[in-house]
């Protein structure tokens, strides 16, 4: 506990001589110069054009019509792809249940595993590669997609396939049959890993898939495109197709796919969930949510700064499970929101390929309008704003690390999901006030917990209405982790032998 | 009775003139037919037994037209009580010891063995069967509870686990009930079929709200008065009799309902039921593809009984923690 009365604790802060452990006032900007260290682009060759992957071939959308890809960095286009049109998902998901009954599909378990080992192989092979091309497309940190997002993805392809030929043991007593053709959606956040998490357990379990990427981060799906090629996978096994949302809905509805799954906002998964109405289709959802990061005063102080630093501003916010509400135990509100500005003066903002980058650019600039407009509403309801003085780059859609305090739980930026670097300080008193308002929203995908004492995590963690818990730590995966949501934020589980529940229907043996 | 006979002295012989005239009584009784005492069918909400708030009833009859009973027709206020009693005991039950829900699940079969007889003659009724076809259903109705009231404590084993991690973190998952289960029983077996929806949500912990056979509702009607007499505590499962296509639309679109079990849904609502689930994001158990309500056999335990149904209504939490010193 501080020595200090709550009101010169209050002064301090507010104050630009307040001595800190950097040495730094508030809102002042780092002292200290990072040299440039780019990351070299030259491992990346951008086409000038990318077409649809269907049955194992680049193929042009059935109307020739491309749209651009925008390096949200440098709001320049990168390349022009294909915008696939209903006949391509024909096309697409004819081709899947071709290899699905006839190659596929007919494989032994012991075979599929060896492709998908050799596919994680190639991802590891060309990491570098994809990280850059990764960062490029989405706006994420090199250091977040070199270190986290590519050896991720490369985690899940290994640790699927070594489930290919082990179902059996997966289902005890049951035989696991595949589901058919899986029509896969993915976000922008995540596009590889995303990929990745769908992709793998599907093939594992002898699914073929139609896998549509966000419109605005085509570029490593099609890529991925290549892997498959170069792991010599039947065709038609995998079919990407780029284009716009309305092409997602329509492999929804399609006749001809087994299984839906989706990841994104809980809006969209509600129209999904509508759109197999009425049908056998299996569906997963992964939706939104807007995670309690609950800090009791008995934690590690500074522990639970980095972790809630890493909880929100981790690839900029754009994370589903993100820390985005914290919870503080009123007596140490003031030491911890001191530390946690201290710590966000420090933080990098810009180029995405500069090693050094710790949040990068938002994806899109309608994503940046919309956390744009969710913080205005923070301010306009009277919540109290914070920014680090940091340099933002003069083009790109930048956005700097937000730090709302006195937010109450009717604030808009305390109920929604913002999707951006934008955290909500809310504090509590007894354990029990901080497990009404962790659970007091709609979502219930992840939440934290900072304290020292043991028991009081697995009493947290049993109360928390959310999919995943991380107990002093934050947003951590791992491909034998199962992750997924409760209440709106989704059902099934992706990840561990529970995410290939959702690829398989179970017989009796 | 009242003739003017000596009348013996004392106690004894007082007694002994009391016994006498109550022989003579019964036999009276005896050769007039005795009336029945009829039961009223009510709903079960909360651990009550109110009658629907509606104060309609529909007629109830056997599969050769004889009438049975007037059950309530359950209105959308019954619903709503019932979906708000369900929730509010949902804690409590999903904080019970596993093992502590185990027994009181075995429990309510012991008290269906003591009510067998009854159960047999209202399964008949409502099924048209003979009572020696009626006795089977009612039979492995019981022995379901016990094989399901066994896995309470034995389902987080077989679906959680410990995660191997590739970071020094200690990873599990652990199931956890979803809530607020709304089960629309199957039509066709009163009894069995209804026990073998029930007793999978319930087992894992969550509480329900249950809307019968709308033409075969009375055994559901009494498996209400032993539930309400056993140790499962009120609320945890209520009880709604009525019309499906009254009550269906109300159940699949509360927002306080957690999942769906919709294998009684009569194929003209299942769109409309999916449609008005999604708005909350429900989870759906359904009727596996190709599986006909009518014709589907409760009584292949292979088939019937299937820890999956149980995991239809959990919820996968996995919880992360560094390793450190």
């Amino acid at each position: 506990m501080p020595d200090v009365t709550s009101e010169t604790k209050l002064q301090r802060i507010g104050s630009d001589n307040a001595p800190s452990s950097w040495g730094l006032g508030d809102g002042q900007a780092i002292p200290w110069e990072y040299a440039p260290a780019p990351e070299s682009r030259e491992i990346v060759t951008i086409r000038d054009r990318y077409g649809l992957f269907i049955n194992g071939r680049e193929v042009d959308a059935a109307d020739g019509e491309t749209f651009g890809t925008v390096n949200p960095a440098t709001e320049e286009t990168l390349t022009q792809v294909a915008k696939a049109t209903p006949a391509d998902a024909d096309r697409a998901v004819r081709a899947a249940r071709k290899a699905q009954r006839h190659s596929w599909g007919q494989l032994a378990g012991r075979e599929r595993a060896k492709y998908l080992f050799r596919i994680a192989r190639i991802l590891q092979e060309r990491s570098r590669e994809f990280a850059v091309l990764e960062s490029m497309d989405s706006g994420k940190p090199i250091k977040e997609s070199r270190d986290v997002d590519v050896p991720l993805a490369a985690a899940h392809f290994w640790y699927y396939a070594g489930w290919a030929d082990k179902l059996d043991y997966a289902f005890p007593g049951r035989v696991a049959r595949p589901l058919g053709v899986a029509a896969q959606i993915i976000p922008w956040n995540f596009p590889l890993l995303m990929l990745a998490w769908k992709i793998a357990p599907a093939l594992a379990a002898g699914n073929t898939v139609v896998l549509k990427p966000a419109s605005t981060t085509p570029l490593t799906a099609l890529l991925f495109a290549d892997v498959c090629r170069q792991a010599d996978l039947p065709p038609g096994t995998v079919n990407i197709l780029t284009g716009p949302g309305s092409i997602g809905m329509h492999l929804v509805t399609h006749p001809g796919i087994d299984k839906v799954a989706f990841t994104g906002s809980t809006e969209v998964g509600k129209k999904i969930a509508r759109g197999v109405a009425g049908t056998d289709k299996g569906l997963t959802l992964e939706l939104g949510g807007k995670a309690a990061n609950i800090v009791f005063e008995d934690a590690a102080l500074d522990q639970a700064v980095e972790g809630i630093v890493n909880g929100i501003y981790f690839n900029q916010g754009e994370v589903c499970c993100a820390g985005s509400r914290l919870l503080a135990q009123e007596s140490i509100v003031e030491p911890l929101i001191e530390k946690l500005k201290d710590r966000l003066s420090t933080i990098r903002v810009g180029d995405p390929l500069d090693k050094n980058t710790d949040v990068g650019a938002i994806n899109s600039r309608a994503q940046l309008e919309k956390i744009t407009e969710l913080v205005e509403s923070g301010k306009a309801e009277g919540a109290e704003f914070y920014q680090p003085a940091c340099d933002l780059p003069e083009v790109g859609y930048f956005f700097r690390p937000t730090l709302f305090t006195n937010v109450a739980q009717s604030h808009r930026i305390a109920q929604e999901e913002i999707f951006g670097p934008v955290l909500s300080v809310l504090t509590f008193r007894t354990p029990d006030e901080a497990v009404e308002k962790a659970n007091n929203t709609p979502y219930g995908l992840s939440a934290g917990i900072w304290t020292e004492k043991g028991s009081r995590i697995l009493s947290m963690a049993t109360k928390m209405k959310a999919g995943v818990v991380w107990a002093n730590t934050f947003n951590k995966f791992d491909p034998t982790s199962p992750f997924g949501g409760y209440k709106e934020s989704g059902y099934g589980r992706e990840g561990g032998m529970h995410g290939l529940h959702a690829y398989v229907r179970l017989e009796d043996r | 009775m009242a003739s003017r006979t000596p009348q013996p002295k004392g106690e004894a012989a007082a007694r002994a003139r009391v016994s006498s005239r109550a022989v003579q009584k019964a036999a009276d009784r005896a050769a007039a037919p005795r009336i029945e005492v009829r039961k009223t069918y009510k709903l079960y909400i909360g651990g009550a037994f109110p009658r629907t708030e509606s104060g309609r009833s529909y007629l109830v009859s056997a599969k050769d037209g004889t009438p049975l009973a007037n059950a309530c027709r359950g209105s959308r206020k019954d619903l709503r009580d019932a979906v708000r009693a369900a929730r509010q005991a949902f804690p409590g039950w999903a904080a019970r010891s596993a093992m502590n829900r185990g027994q009181i699940l075995y429990r309510v079969a012991e008290l269906m063995e003591g009510r067998r007889d009854q159960f047999v003659e209202e399964v008949a009724a409502a099924e048209g069967l003979r009572p020696d076809r009626a006795r089977p259903l009612v039979d492995r109705a019981i022995d379901r509870w016990v094989w399901y009231a066994g896995w309470a404590d034995k389902i987080a084993q077989v679906l959680g686990s410990s995660n191997p991690v590739a970071a020094s973190y200690f990873n599990f998952t652990i199931p956890e009930p979803t809530g607020v289960v709304g089960i629309v029983a199957p039509e066709t077996s009163s009894l069995l079929g209804l026990v073998s929806r029930l007793a999978p949500p319930l087992v894992a912990g969550n509480s329900v709200v249950l809307i019968t056979s709308e033409k075969r509702p009375l055994p559901a009607v009494t498996l209400s008065e032993v539930l309400a007499t056993s140790d499962v505590p009120g609320g945890v499962v209520n009880v709604i009799t009525g019309l499906k296509n009254e009550l269906v639309p109300v159940l699949a679109a509360h927002v306080d309902v957690d999942a769906l079990d919709t294998w009684g849904v009569p194929d003209a609502l299942r769109t409309d039921v999916d449609l008005a689930a999604a708005e909350s994001v429900k989870r759906i158990a359904r009727r596996p593809r190709g599986v006909a309500d009518a014709r589907f056999d409760w009584t292949d335990d292979r088939a019937a009984e299937r820890p999956e149904w149980i995991a239809a209504f959990l919820e996968m939490k996995t919880v992360w923690h560094p390793i450190g010193v």
